[in-house]
């Protein structure tokens, strides 16, 4: 557990966002989606997912509906929107600008200053 | 778009707020079940793997809570749901909540009050149409409000700022409708005023600038709206209605709107006559002398684009000309412009200024309320803090308690605002129909407006802000671990903290009140012993004016000699006399008097101006005004013998040098005319209590005859028994003359009324610094008890004293009274300096109030922590620690 890491403020409803995209899921389905698709390396508070999800709904990224899950129990089902499509490209080539020049900011070697 | 989602998800959650909490709650629930199912495929039992899956989920409260805010709509909701929290926990403690809501009320029900004052005399604009724009002309270097005729009418039609200028004066009439002739207050105006101020009428009409054709030419009425009402029952067909002034016919032209009440806001005048006629309603007329310049107020609208400077420039071209033109006349002529209604500056500037600092020593009241409250608050949130504990220790975020705190305290402050400007608007309200003084039209036009409640409701805002964030740095500190594992430690700091702060500079301002009250007080009383000139007791007064019956010219002497023999008569009257004008009774008249050398007589050279009186030879004698040289006059100085003066000490030191060199001195009139003078009295008060010595001249009334006049009746019995016959005496003589009848006592309410208004309004604030004060210290020493009972307990048990004892308890409570008491009195005194403005002889020096006030804090003091003291006193330590 201990070597899994902090998310950085803002990066869980990209999480979400993206685990959506992938196909519909409910509330422990991104929980679970999100590890899978990050090698289990990122740490979240299961009951944090929820507070997002309805922030993600309320600004019309996700839509909701109940269905039944593949456990046979009644859940609430997400799925991206096209605003939240739109939303989820424009974050990510944000995100990889970012990471990208964080990236090469820190690999940066005397010589080349 | 986003706005409408908002709305939407505000909307549902608004009408279906239980379905969406119940959803939340499933889908929480779900999400337990998926991970227990997880759990128990990992090989876990079932139990075992849902308590697992809660523990991992976390606390689910906060989620759910977290879940609510994340939909939207929240503010308002939760809003909802922290007012019921806050109603219900203010219920569980009434008495803290009732001590609460009333101080606020008393504090902003006095602001209010003050305010509504303040906005009524000296914010609010005269209730005419665009009144931004209209201005009140004054003249010279002290702000004189009155002109003289010819000036006015040169300044009208000479100016090229103002649309029109018009011009009114005060005066009162003999108004006789057929029956019963009584006494009515007017204003006299000039035939544009109507026009120039833009009032429609509300029935008939008005007269206007082309009615005016010379002295006497406009014998036109035009009746308030509710002087219509209460004396013509709102009769239509009064148009047209001829009745008598002065035994003179006018006719009623029209009613005012009842919106207008003229341009005096105090004054409610029953009806306006054209200034044109001024002769037939006042006796004589100033309409040709431009030297003599009686209470005509000038006013006007400047003209669009015409700023007040340009006016001002304006006016000031044509006074130079008229310096020039008529340099025994007008002397410095030089204008400026004030606001209307309060007669300029002469009576608004003292009146703001009282009202400014009254609005200061109330905003103070309500500054010393929120401290009051504030320490209550900390003093409650600290007993709280192991609910803040358990509240944070359950998931609840800091931001949520402090946001229901300040919501109790905000509550508290409503509450409290909505009653204190209930109370006040009562009070204002009776404040309005009010007439203070029974022969004066003075009223107070002080109903409250928009302004009044708009300020009442942030000042109850901002007061419950202030006193609810007094608590906030405790709750942010508030360690809730600590808490609940070790209790409430009973920590005494010897630190000073907020709450201490608070209440030293509560002490501080309640004892500034205190101090500033007293001040007041006394120097009302002061001023009710000092010497007027004159001795009020067993003097009655008979106040007319003998044109209001028809009398004028050579009838009036004549008439004068016969009241003044048929009072004599009545057994036990000493003597009558007669005066022109009471000193004290709103302002005096004014004259310039010149030495005997000089011989230009311009306004310049003036030698004094002096307050003149216009007396019969008895009336020295009946005032009770004492002779110090030379006599007094007799029924010989008429027009046959040469001019004759008495003058007071002040006059006869300022011209003569001294009182024994004045008589048989001469000095010139305005007239030039060189008068003699016989006799020298003792000084008086003329204008106001709180002037300094003022010259004053005494005429012989039969050298320069007035119609006006009080007969002053001295008499060795009880002055009301006396009444009965004065009044059919007088009647006896002329039936058809109204007047009034008054002891000189009742008659000196009207020249004390300012300062007693002054007083009360102090003494009431004061009173509530000392409850506020009272119960500042008790709350502090009270609370301070119960938190060290168990201390003290262990202290008596130990065999501490009486004396340690209390000590112990109250001591620091005592020491900030005495570091607050000693800060206030300090404050005070510097206040006070302010109030010697208003307040006769009020000086903040007397031993008397300081020792007053230092004896006031103590008394309190002692009050206040009586109550603690015995409960720290008759402690039980045995009872005590055992409950422990």
């Amino acid at each position: 557990m201990t070597d899994q890491a902090q998310l950085l403020p803002g990066t869980l409803d990209l999480l979400i966002l993206k685990a959506v995209s992938l196909g519909p899921l409910h509330g422990y389905g991104v929980l679970l989606r999100i590890g899978q698709i990050s090698g289990r390396a990122l740490l979240i508070e299961q009951g944090a997912l929820y507070p997002a999800l309805f922030r993600l709904v309320r600004q019309g990224l996700l839509k909701a509906s109940w269905g039944t899950s593949e456990n046979n129990r009644r859940a609430k089902f997400y799925e991206l929107t096209a605003t939240g499509r739109k939303r989820l490209r424009e974050e990510t080539e944000g995100w990889n600008r970012l990471a990208a020049a964080i990236g090469s900011a820190l690999a940066a070697e005397p010589e080349e200053v | 778009m986003r706005l409408l989602t908002y709305v939407r998800s505000l909307a549902a959650k608004l009408f279906h707020a239980s379905q969406i909490a119940e959803e939340v709650d499933e889908e929480l629930q779900s999400h337990i079940q998926h991970r227990a199912d997880d759990l128990e495929h990992a090989g876990m039992d079932r139990a075992e793997a849902e308590r697992r899956a809660r523990i991992e989920f976390g606390g689910q409260g906060r989620f759910q809570e977290e879940c609510h805010e994340a939909l939207g709509g929240n503010f308002v909701e939760s809003l909802i749901h922290d007012v019921r929290f806050s109603l219900r926990v203010l219920r569980k403690s009434p008495g803290f909540t009732m001590v609460a809501v009333a101080t606020l009320a008393l504090a902003i029900g006095a602001n209010a009050v003050v305010f509504a004052v303040l906005n009524a005399l000296a914010l609010r604009p005269l209730n005419v149409p665009r009144a931004e724009s209209l201005y009140a002309i004054e003249r010279g270097s002290d702000k004189a409000v009155n002109h003289s005729y010819p000036d006015y009418l040169d300044l009208r039609d000479r100016n090229r700022s103002f649309e029109a200028l018009a011009a009114y004066n005060v005066t009162a009439v003999g108004l006789d409708t057929g029956n019963n002739p009584s006494s009515a207050w007017i204003l006299e105006v000039t035939g544009n005023y109507f026009d120039a101020l833009g009032i429609q009428p509300y029935l008939g009409r008005f007269f206007h600038g082309a009615d005016e054709h010379g002295p006497n030419s406009a014998p036109y009425i035009v009746l308030t709206h509710a002087f219509w009402h209460s004396h013509f029952q709102d009769d239509g067909g009064v148009v047209g209605r001829t009745v008598q002034l002065n035994k003179h016919p006018f006719t009623i032209l029209g009613v005012a709107p009842p919106e207008f009440r003229g341009t005096l806001l105090f004054v409610f005048p029953d009806f306006w006559v054209p200034l044109v006629n001024q002769e037939q309603v006042e006796g004589t007329n100033d309409l040709n002398t431009r030297g003599k310049r009686g209470l005509l107020m000038v006013l006007g609208h400047l003209k669009a684009g015409v700023s007040p400077k340009q006016a001002i420039a304006d006016l000031n071209a044509i006074g130079t000309d008229l310096e020039k033109a008529y340099p025994k006349d007008d002397g410095q002529m030089t204008f400026s412009l004030a606001r209307p209604g309060l007669a300029g500056d002469w009576l608004g500037g003292p009146l703001t200024g009282f009202l400014t600092g009254l609005m200061l020593l109330a905003g103070l009241i309500l500054l010393a309320a929120c401290a009051n409250l504030g320490s209550l608050f900390s003093a409650r949130a600290a007993d709280r803090s192991r609910e803040m504990a358990l509240r944070l220790a359950l998931g609840s975020s800091r931001r949520r308690i402090l946001r229901s705190l300040f919501t109790e305290a905000v509550l508290i402050s409503l509450l409290g605002g909505a009653i204190g400007l209930w109370g006040s608007v009562i009070l204002l309200r009776g404040l309005s129909v009010w007439h203070p003084l029974p022969t004066a039209p003075i009223t107070l036009p002080v109903n409250p407006d928009t302004n009044v409640y708009l300020v009442a409701l942030l000042l109850a805002l901002a007061s419950g802000f202030l006193f609810g964030a007094v608590p906030v740095r405790q709750v942010l500190r508030t360690n809730a671990y600590e808490v609940v594992k070790s209790g409430l430690s009973a920590r005494v700091g010897r630190r000073t903290t907020v709450r201490d702060l608070l209440l030293v500079a509560q002490i501080a301002i309640c004892a500034v009140l205190v101090t500033a009250s007293m001040v007041a007080v006394r120097g009302l009383a002061r001023s009710l012993h000092s010497n007027f000139g004159f001795e009020p007791q067993n003097a009655m007064l008979v106040e007319t004016d003998l044109s209001m019956a028809g009398y004028s010219g050579d009838a009036v002497p004549p008439m004068q000699k016969r009241m003044i023999d048929a009072l004599a008569t009545i057994p036990g009257v000493q003597s009558v006399g007669v005066v022109d004008r009471l000193p004290l009774y709103y302002g005096a008249n004014g004259s310039n008097v010149f030495t005997d050398t000089t011989t230009d007589l311009r306004p310049s050279n003036v030698a004094a101006h002096v307050m003149t009186y216009k007396i019969s030879p008895e009336y020295l004698q009946a005032a009770g005004t004492a002779l110090l040289a030379g006599r007094g006059f007799s029924w010989h100085d008429d027009m046959k013998s040469p001019p004759v003066a008495v003058v007071n000490r002040e006059f006869a030191r300022r011209i003569y040098g001294s009182t024994t060199n004045a008589v048989g001195k001469y000095f010139k009139t305005r007239e030039g005319t060189g008068t003699q003078v016989v006799g020298v009295i003792e000084d008086g008060k003329y204008a106001s209590l709180a002037e300094d010595p003022q010259p004053a001249l005494f005429l012989p009334i039969l050298q320069s005859p007035s119609s006006g006049m009080a007969l002053v009746v001295r008499s060795n019995r009880d002055p009301q028994q006396l009444a009965g016959a004065v009044k059919r005496t007088v009647q006896e003589l002329d039936a058809g003359l109204p007047f009034t009848l008054r002891t000189w006592n009742q008659e000196l309410e009207s020249a004390l009324f300012p300062s007693r208004m002054a007083t009360l309004s102090l003494g009431v604030l004061g009173a509530m610094g000392a409850v506020l004060a009272l119960t500042g210290i008790f709350g502090m020493a009270a609370y301070s008890v119960s938190k060290r009972l168990r201390e003290l307990g262990i202290r008596i048990a130990l065999g501490a004293q009486r004396k340690d004892v209390l000590n112990a308890a109250l001591g620091r409570a005592l020491k900030l009274l005495a570091y607050g008491s000693v800060a206030g009195l300090f404050l005070g005194i510097l206040a006070s300096r302010v109030l010697a403005y208003i307040v006769y002889q009020a000086t903040p020096r007397d031993p008397l109030v300081l020792a007053g006030a230092v004896l006031t804090m103590a008394l309190l003091g002692l009050l206040a922590t009586w109550i603690p003291a015995q409960r720290a006193l008759n402690l039980d330590p045995l009872v005590l620690l055992r409950e422990e």
